[in-house]
């Protein structure tokens, strides 16, 4: 006969294996540690010595400039890209497809010397009614230092990038929001602007910091281009001192320093483009409570 | 409200075949018809939501979406199109309330932003709106936080807001759980009771014979039968009315 007693006690599932796993990664860890720490030939006393000289920061606030600007203009015309791929207008969507196609389609790294060498093509530069009078000439040669050069490249290869994020993230969001701001009177930039854009942000921002992350190691190509920016400054010491892998460290720890904060940015400007989710856009990586007890729970 | 031989079609699709209308001030309207029938893109038309492939729309003598110039019918642009759409409310099936907003802005949104009204006094005018339909005390929730039945009153008052001549209702019950149909039912009643002109679409018989003035039955893109309520439930005159009601009735 089955026994209906109710007062049983419970006990979760013990798992054993997951236990003996932790203990073998634990130790593997401390042996990495251990070999690092201890081998002579990282010379972390180099490290410690490189990593703050004025050198290396002023190279690692290069490289921020270089990522600050090129990912702000690159984001820019990024969504100017993606309205204009979604426009009903066949030119603007087939000028938008074509430079994704070009800008997505070859390597940063040429683009990066094409535009540092422009001046090989165009020796002038100038502004001007076309085919007519030109008022303003300037030397490509001075115009494009290494800096416009590198702008330039990883600006506008990362616009080929967002064009694609942006689009995915406005395809993304429901059709009955269109529908509902347009029955509002709003117009289409309206619309735009305050319904359809911000609710495409959840999308489009956990790519977007992915994109900032890889721009801020990307900075380090326009090393080829002789900008001073965090590994061409540690570049610049080795090769004098030699000391290869301490410098490298030293740039790792930077880009390291810097994604660490990228990581925690996007981790608020997530949950503020969460804040209409049920949970007021924490991410939960338990199990939420059912929705009804949330809703109940709704302060009013 | 008068609509003359509208048609409209999605490539080989004719989803509207002729349609004419009429709807005076004042008057509740409720469409009836099987899903496919046209309902939903009849109403898009109706503010222009969607093209006309041919006849005219008005709504309180103003032509809607178009400028006539003699016998032709010139597009208007998107910016009067939208101005002649903020003075008609429309409500979704789906609710669609903007979901990064919170209740009491997604009311003020468009007053503000489009009709440039002050801040100020929309809010207090949404406020008045949300407590008429039972939800003031949600202002500040967002939408996630709510149930449908108040998420579509919320997209009433927001209609509302706009202080629209004609409100067009599409299906506005059928994606709720069966106890909060009564609420936005209760609702668009008292919207009636207060005389506002309205074009509902709906599958509530019940709320057609009690608050509608004139019951349209609509099937294949075409008005197949009209009249009064309570004669059209009563004696529906057309084989395809009789087949219809019977299954929803
Ligand atoms: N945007 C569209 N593109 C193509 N076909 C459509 C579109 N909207 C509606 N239809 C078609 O038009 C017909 C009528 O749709 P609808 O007006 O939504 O009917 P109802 O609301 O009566 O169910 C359906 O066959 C539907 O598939
Ligand atoms: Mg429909």
């Amino acid at each position: 006969m089955t026994d209906l007693d109710a007062d049983l006690v419970v006990v979760p599932r013990r798992s054993v294996g997951n236990l003996a796993g932790t203990l073998v990664v634990l130790v593997l860890a401390a042996m990495l540690v251990h070999t690092i720490v201890v081998n002579p030939r990282f010379e972390w006393d180099v490290v410690a010595r490189y990593l703050t000289v004025e050198a290396i920061a002023a190279g690692a606030l290069l490289t921020i400039e270089l990522t600050v600007i090129s990912m702000v203009l690159g984001v820019v015309l990024g969504v100017v890209l993606a309205v204009m791929r979604l426009s009903r207008n066949r030119m603007l969507a087939a000028i938008s497809f074509g430079f994704v196609w070009f800008f997505r389609g070859t390597p940063l790294l040429i683009q990066l010397i094409f535009w540092f060498n422009l001046s090989a093509l165009y020796p002038a530069l100038s502004l001007g009614i076309p085919f007519g009078p030109e008022f303003v000439t300037f030397s490509a040669n001075t115009f494009i230092t290494p800096f416009v050069a590198a702008v330039l490249g990883l600006t506008l290869n990362e616009a080929a990038y967002m064009a694609e994020i942006v689009r995915g993230g406005l395809l993304g969001v429901d059709r009955g929001q269109t529908s509902a701001a347009q029955a509002l009177g709003m117009s289409r930039t309206l619309t735009l602007r305050r319904v359809v854009l911000p609710q495409a942000m959840r999308i489009i921002v956990p790519p977007t910091a992915n994109q900032t992350v890889a721009m801020l190691k990307n900075t380090s190509l326009v090393s080829v281009l002789g900008a001073a920016e965090l590994l061409h400054s540690a570049q610049i010491i080795y090769s004098r001192t030699y000391q290869t892998i301490p410098l490298l460290i030293v740039a790792a720890l930077w880009y390291l320093a810097m994604t660490t904060v990228l990581s925690i940015g996007q981790y608020y400007i997530e949950r503020y483009y969460r804040r209409g989710d049920i949970g007021g856009g924490r991410i939960r990586l338990r199990r939420s409570k059912p929705a009804h007890v949330q809703i109940m729970g709704v302060p009013s | 409200m008068q609509v003359r031989g509208v048609r409209k079609s999605y490539g080989a699709v004719d989803v509207l075949r002729g349609i004419d209308l009429d709807v005076e001030t004042g008057e509740v309207c409720c469409i009836v018809g099987p899903s496919g029938s046209g309902k939903s893109t009849l109403l898009r038309c109706i503010n222009h939501l969607e093209k006309l492939d041919a006849g005219q729309i008005h709504v309180d003598g103003t032509l809607i979406g178009y400028r006539r110039a003699g016998r032709r019918l010139h597009e208007l642009s998107e910016r009067d199109a939208a101005r002649q759409r903020s003075a008609i409310g429309m409500v979704f099936q789906q609710f669609n309330l903007f979901p990064h907003l919170t209740v009491l802005n997604n009311v003020v949104e468009a007053p503000v932003r489009v009709k440039r009204e002050r801040p100020a006094e929309v809010q207090d005018r949404a406020l008045l709106l949300l407590d008429r339909v039972g939800l003031r005390s949600k202002a500040h929730a967002y939408p996630a936080q709510l149930s449908g039945g108040q998420q579509q009153r919320v997209a009433i008052a927001r209609a509302l807001a706009m202080r629209p001549r004609l409100m067009l209702f599409d299906e506005p019950t059928s994606a709720l759980d069966p106890e909060l149909v009564g609420d936005v039912l209760e609702t668009m009643r008292a919207l009636a009771d207060d005389g506002m002109t309205m074009i509902v679409v709906t599958h509530e018989i019940g709320f057609a014979r009690e608050v509608g003035d004139v019951l349209v039955f609509m099937d294949d893109g075409v008005i197949v039968e009209r009249g009064a309520p309570a004669d059209v439930l009563a004696g529906p005159t057309e084989e395809r009315t009789r087949v219809f009601l019977s299954k929803v009735l």
